[in-house]
């Protein structure tokens, strides 16, 4: 019956010869190939999970009463309808608090899963032409997730996410001469603006997961038109792709890490809480709790805030505010050294050619050296964005603590930079000596029992 | 080494280190949680003169008098006014002093160190002399020991606390730091009592709320939440600590990312020649 259907749709849409081919499509057998595929599992876990919330939740600021069972210390307080809705959802509704967890638990491993697939990407140079569209639209992607998850935790409207929004206006406000009336198109109003709920709602549920749904098919068709890079090794070169066919050993591989994916999320959801919003109450404007950070994708931006300096420089009427430098300057120049790559090293190294074969880190001390700063750069922020908690851990000032990240930022990425250098060249040497000397990583056993290395030496 | 050995060595030290952090905060945790290294205090002794079989209040007052004597004397003086060492404790209050022995801040040890919370130095009885003799040599002037009485608004507790403690103390209660060195400690470590205590006088670099910031109707529903934030309800599982956000972030990565990884290591080599596919 299966042959017939096939034969009939074959019939009428031609496909067999499309599908055959695809079928055999080359899978590399590499594990960190798959990483891409977990974000784009992600991406569906998170449309299904997503989906079933907005049959619950409200996205509205309208005050309402709560009265409702789970949490005893709002019984009677005046609340938005936003975040009464996530409470109820979360408390009275089947699956409610299993689903929301698990989406946002979602956003964090999305979000990772993305970044861990970009470095591998970076590290071994597959951005390299002819895939330099396709690391442009990954960046993109990298953003959208990072916008797509603060507008989803800012939806609850609770009293830790309200005071990242009243962050996020200000920044917007700090964008030189044009702040205030970015502000307020993208606000409609002052902070805390009742128009806002809505706006976000729609960037949340719509706009962005249609951004992010597009330029995911079109990464995967450039990928699909270009085929996978591929690590070197026997028999590969740069004109062919060894791997897996697609049906049935890859698709059955790709099946087990999505069903893996899907249930990690889900057991998370079960038994790890995540934004327990009824602790953090509430957002009313005048109100903030410590310690207060953001999701771990915009800790870095937090970190930065953190460790901003106090350059305020007035024009007249204007200002460029200190939130301008660490708010905006800096992550705008980080990604764009990020989406310049590509073309700042074929600057640095001028290369022309298609690239199929990815290279060893250690093949190329530049690009790792830049990747290691610049994820340490990255990587020293995201911490400054956790300073106060740190602090209490290790009893020492905070304000410390921040000028030991102040220093370590913009000392610690050159160090790290170095260090992978100096250890790309050693292994090279390595390398290139084991090319040489081939013998001397062969050890021979005696019938005795001993060891000796190989044949050429022994004979010396 | 090969580079996917380094990948995985790589994320299995930062699995380990984000594991360690995790355990060191929530060994951190469980210090600020009652019952385990510091329990609650014993609740504080009547204020009203002992019923007349016991000592008197003069007696009482004569105790502490001695006690001041031994341990306060070298600091806060003989006459309550202060020296090189301590400050003045004219108008501090009953509120101020039996918080700080209370709660084990005083005696210090060393003078103008920020005073750490602990078991208390004396116990009960002696504190409650001691607290008798400061208030009727010149201490007593400032905020008394609050008088509470049973509510069960935690709503308006709730309201007050927001206003009032979350910016400091966090929004679970489990304290945060206040800057320049300064801890706003755990409040569930602390009694009813202390709690009132201190909103009362304002220990260390806390404001004072008196009656006209927090009337005693908020104050007994302020007492009421904080004690209900001893016993947290986390309908969603493991609460990470009460670590927030950033014990989140460790999760994602230790659990989420670090199982999806060891999956992908799992599934993702499939080495055998006669299986491959090849395209040009």
């Amino acid at each position: 019956m299966i042959r017939k259907l096939v034969l009939a749709l074959d019939d009428r849409l031609g496909a067999a010869p499309f599908l055959r081919h695809a079928l055999q499509k080359a899978f590399p057998d590499h594990w960190s190939f798959m990483l891409g595929e977990v974000a784009a599992y992600c991406f569906i876990f998170i449309l299904l999970s997503g989906t079933y919330l907005t049959f619950f939740f409200h996205p509205s600021v309208q005050q309402v009463v709560y009265h409702g069972a789970g949490v005893p210390s709002l019984d009677g307080r005046v609340v938005s309808d936003a975040y009464a809705s996530v409470l109820d959802l979360s408390f009275q509704t089947q699956a409610g608090l299993l689903i929301r967890q698990a989406h946002h638990w979602c956003a964090n491993l999305f979000a990772a899963a993305v970044v861990v697939h970009m470095a591998r990407i970076f590290f071994t140079g597959a951005f390299r032409k002819p895939r330099e569209i396709n690391w442009l639209i990954g960046l993109t992607l990298l953003l959208l997730v990072m916008a797509d998850g603060f507008t989803g935790y800012s939806l609850p409207d609770d009293a830790l996410s309200g005071a990242g929004l009243r962050i996020a206006y200000s920044i917007a406000l700090g964008i030189p001469f044009l702040g205030d009336w970015i502000a307020y198109l993208v606000f409609g109003n002052s902070f805390p603006s009742p128009q806002f709920e809505g706006r976000l709602y729609a960037m949340h549920i719509l706009f962005i997961p249609l951004a992010l749904a597009g330029l995911i098919t079109l990464h995967v068709m450039i990928l699909w038109h270009q085929k996978h890079t591929q690590f070197p090794g026997p028999g590969k070169r740069e004109d062919n792709v060894r791997g897996s066919p697609l049906w049935p050993t890859y698709a059955v591989r790709s099946t087990a890490l999505m069903l893996a994916t899907f249930g990690i999320l889900l057991f998370l959801g079960g038994v790890v809480e995540i934004n327990p919003i009824w602790h953090y109450g509430p957002y009313d404007p005048w109100t903030v709790a410590s310690p207060a950070q953001p999701d771990w994708y915009v800790g870095w931006l937090d970190g930065s805030l953190r460790l901003g300096p106090r350059w305020a420089i007035y024009f007249g009427h204007h200002a460029i505010s200190t939130l301008f430098w660490p708010g905006i300057a800096l992550p705008l120049t980080f990604f764009a050294l990020l989406y310049a790559w590509p073309w700042i090293e074929r600057r640095l190294q001028p290369d022309d050619r298609y690239h199929q074969l990815l290279q060893f880190p250690w093949q190329n001390p530049l690009r790792t050296s830049f990747g290691v700063a610049a994820l340490s750069f990255a990587g020293i922020l995201l911490l400054a964005g956790s300073d106060d908690i740190q602090a209490r851990l290790l009893s020492v000032p905070v304000q410390s603590l921040a000028w030991v990240y102040r220093v370590a930022l913009w000392t610690l990425p050159w160090v790290f930079a170095a260090l992978a250098w100096r250890i790309c060249v050693e292994l090279q040497a390595r390398h290139a000596y084991a090319d040489e000397h081939p013998e001397r990583f062969v050890l021979v056993r005696s019938a005795e029992g001993g060891y000796e290395e190989g044949p050429r030496l022994s004979t010396e | 080494m090969r580079p996917r050995v380094a990948f995985a060595a790589a994320v299995a030290a930062a699995s380990l280190l984000f594991a360690c952090g995790v355990e060191r905060a929530a060994a951190q945790s469980a210090q600020d949680r009652p019952g385990s290294v510091m329990s609650p205090q014993p609740a504080s002794p009547p204020r009203e003169p002992a019923p007349k079989s016991g000592p008197t209040r003069a007696d009482k007052i004569k105790l502490g008098g001695e006690l001041y004597a031994t341990h306060c004397i070298s600091c806060h003086g003989p006459d309550l006014r202060g020296s090189a060492d301590g400050p003045s404790l004219i108008a501090a209050g009953t509120a101020a002093a039996d918080f700080m022995l209370s709660t084990g801040r005083m005696p210090i040890e060393v003078p103008y160190t920020e005073e750490q919370p602990g078991p208390p130095s004396f116990p009960a009885d002696q504190i409650q002399a001691l607290v008798l003799f400061l208030g009727s040599h010149g201490a007593g002037s400032g905020p008394a020991i609050p008088v509470l009485s049973p509510s069960h608004d935690l709503t308006r507790g709730r309201v007050v606390f927001e206003e009032n403690c979350q910016a400091c103390h966090g929004a679970t209660g489990n304290g945060a730091v206040a800057g320049f060195g300064w801890i706003a400690p755990p409040l569930p470590i602390a009694t009813d009592e202390q709690v009132a205590e201190a909103v009362r006088f304002g220990p260390g670099i806390m404001p004072r709320f008196d009656a006209h910031a927090i009337p005693q109707r908020d104050l007994d529903a302020l007492v009421a939440y904080v004690h209900a934030l001893r016993t947290p309800a986390d309908p969603g599982g493991w609460s990470i600590e009460a670590a927030g956000p950033v014990g989140e972030g460790l999760i994602a990565f230790a659990i989420g990312l670090g199982t999806t990884l060891l999956v992908m290591r799992l599934v993702g080599e499939g080495t055998r020649e006669e299986g491959r596919s090849e395209l040009s």
